[in-house]
């Protein structure tokens, strides 16, 4: 049995919105995701589950409370420096794909690579070309992502979410734009990262199905989990 | 690394909004190429009139005005010193308008280190003779060399060598409205009187024209020893002394500094043709105020085309962001896009203004007023050039940096949880 590291640690967090009058979304949230844990947010819409997820990706910094990636703080960090964590640690797979339409999909795959410039630009479109071939999409890697189906691109998206080997890969309803037959392959593709590469991994998502079959499951209420 | 790969980024989105980039950089392209062919044509046309006027004028002249003595005799005269003169019916000196010692002025002159030339003159008036009419004009007797060094004699004249008037016997130059007036030609022979009453017979070795119908009517030149001859005066007589400068700026301090040291009346040529200075003036900062509001113009329209392509590309900003670039990489990102239009855009410009400029320099412009000039002319000055590209890409740069900025201020997560 591996020892459980914790990778995501939040301890007390607290957010408002203020418009259009002072609402409390978010109500002392405290938990913590170990390695390789396959975890799940569900609650109703509203419930700030998604909120959530926007402060643990470090995108949404106006909160109160402390977040700690691989034991280290990200409070009162400053833009540049999140901008490095999300680039090197976090992997992210939306709803809707984001994938550049000027570019094709092994660029679009290869561009967090090069950000983050820890390998020559031949060994990232290597790792690029490995990471397609994992998620079935390798040929169509010289493709432009319009020429794409859904599902297709949705797995180009998990393809660059993986590209910098991520610390956690987050997701906001990553099937929620795909009919039943890719959302269970992107489920699967989920599934297999989980537990054949231990990948970290927390998924907010409304799809109860799809929750119940993730090792843990936090469910959210009015901006507090309630188990 | 990361430095292309932003500026990848720049040109993949670029190269998705082709035409609008297009449309950009040709708005750069039309502002510059006019800018530089106006300010071309404009000081090409400003140093041709300078030319005709200011180059071939002294720059400070040296000469004698008619006027009565300074010092009266009456004021030498110790026994009436620190009375009251009262003196009537003043007469002009009678020595006229030579310059005393003008030889040891003239040593004195080529000595001092701010003057590249000095060319003596004698001019005088006189009657030619075509027929049986008398048309009044001046004879100007010149050192031929010096004074086609200076302020370039040969560049005036239509026809004939302006040597031939220092080799031959009692020869002429005349003025091409003169030559027209009277009908004569290189060959036949002008009747000159002079004042003193004095009729030779010259012939006329050329003709010249400097585009002023008032010189070009009534001045002839010979060499300064047959002017002499003519007017009945030793050598040595002469009446100005036309000095050139290194550095024209200097003229009315040298020209006052003359005045004091030689007693002679000094003119500088800031004084003489003020009004050239002014219309100088005035052209080039009309062309240039033109050449910078079309690039304003231009900068506006590549700030529009931006902002609309950020609005566009809301999404793709949103995921960079997302996926680690920072709001840093974000503004290079998009102010690339624009100096790229700049740059495109400002190369072109120059190259078609250069193209626009050789067509106006090859426009047939052919006036009697200027023998020599029979195109447009065109100042093929790199300085202009360079101005045109600095300000291209400063404008470009400004234009693009507010919708640089607002591209780096956008909220990934309002894009993102907006879906």
């Amino acid at each position: 049995m591996m020892e459980k590291t914790t990778v995501l640690e939040t301890r007390g967090i607290n957010k408002y919105f203020y418009d259009p009058v002072k609402f409390r979304v978010l109500n002392d949230v405290t938990f913590n995701i170990n390695r390789g844990d396959f975890v799940s947010i569900i609650g109703k819409s509203g419930c700030g589950k998604s909120t959530l997820l926007y402060i643990l990706s470090t995108m949404d910094t106006e909160f109160e409370g402390e977040l700690m990636l691989d034991g280290i703080s990200l409070t009162k960090r400053t833009n540049e420096e999140l901008s490095a964590v999300r680039n090197e640690k976090i992997g992210f797979v939306f709803q809707f794909h984001y994938l550049l339409a000027e570019f094709n999909v092994l660029r679009n795959v290869m561009i967090p690579g090069l950000k983050l410039g820890k390998y020559s630009a031949q060994e990232v479109e290597q790792r690029a070309m490995e990471r397609l071939k994992r998620l079935g999409v390798d040929d169509q890697a010289l493709k432009r992502p319009s020429q794409l189906s859904g599902g297709q691109k949705q797995r180009v998206a998990i393809a660059r979410a993986l590209i910098n080997d991520p610390l956690i890969i987050m997701g906001d309803e990553p099937t929620g734009n795909l009919d039943k037959l890719n959302s269970d392959l992107v489920f699967d593709i989920f599934d297999q990262l989980a537990h054949e590469m231990k990948q970290t991994m927390l998924i907010v998502t409304h799809d109860q199905e799809f929750a119940s079959k993730t090792d843990r499951i936090i469910e959210m209420q009015d901006g507090s989990i309630i188990s | 690394m990361i430095k292309s790969l932003n500026l990848s980024i720049s040109i993949g989105l670029l190269r998705a909004r082709m035409k609008q980039s297009i449309v950009a950089a040709a708005g750069v392209t039309f502002g510059i190429a006019m800018f530089i062919t106006l300010i071309s044509f404009m000081t090409g046309l400003n140093q041709m009139l300078d030319g005709l006027i200011i180059n071939r004028t002294a720059h400070v002249r040296l000469y004698n005005e008619i006027k009565p003595a300074d010092r009266q005799p009456i004021e030498q005269a110790p026994e009436f010193n620190g009375a009251q003169h009262f003196i009537r019916s003043i007469q002009p000196r009678e020595h006229g308008k030579e310059i005393y010692n003008a030889v040891s002025i003239i040593d004195a002159i080529r000595q001092d280190n701010r003057v590249t030339g000095v060319a003596p003159k004698l001019s005088s008036p006189v009657f030619f003779h075509a027929g049986t009419i008398e048309i009044a004009g001046v004879i100007n007797g010149i050192e031929v060399d010096v004074e086609d060094r200076l302020f370039a004699f040969s560049d005036n004249v239509v026809d004939g060598k302006a040597h031939d008037m220092e080799t031959l016997n009692n020869s002429i130059f005349i003025g091409k409205g003169l030559a027209n007036k009277m009908m004569v030609q290189i060959g036949d022979m002008v009747g000159v009187s002079t004042t003193q009453g004095e009729s030779v017979s010259m012939k006329i070795v050329g003709i010249f024209q400097v585009g002023l119908a008032d010189f070009d009517d009534t001045q002839s030149y010979t060499s300064i020893s047959t002017a002499q001859k003519l007017i009945g005066k030793p050598a040595g007589y002469i009446t100005d002394i036309q000095i050139k400068l290194k550095d024209i700026a200097l003229a009315p301090e040298v020209a006052k500094e003359y005045n004091k040291l030689f007693r002679v009346d000094a003119v500088d040529i800031q004084t003489a043709n003020a009004q050239f200075e002014t219309g100088s003036g005035v052209r080039s900062t009309i062309s240039f105020s033109v050449g910078i509001t079309l690039l304003i113009v231009a900068g506006f329209g590549i700030y529009n085309i931006l902002n609309m392509m950020i609005y566009e590309k809301m999404d793709s900003i949103a995921i960079m962001k997302a996926t680690g670039f920072s709001g840093k990489d974000v503004k290079r990102i998009f102010l690339n896009i624009s100096l790229i239009i700049g740059a495109v855009g400002g190369f072109f410009g120059l190259t078609l203004g250069y193209i626009l400029s050789v067509v106006v320099d090859n426009i047939p412009f052919i006036t009697a007023a200027l023998p020599k000039i029979d195109t447009f002319p065109v100042n093929y000055n790199p300085i202009y050039y360079i101005i045109g590209i600095s300000f291209a890409l400063m404008t470009t740069y400004i234009a693009g940096l507010f919708p640089a900025r607002k591209a780096a201020g956008i909220d990934p997560v309002i894009i993102i949880r907006g879906k």
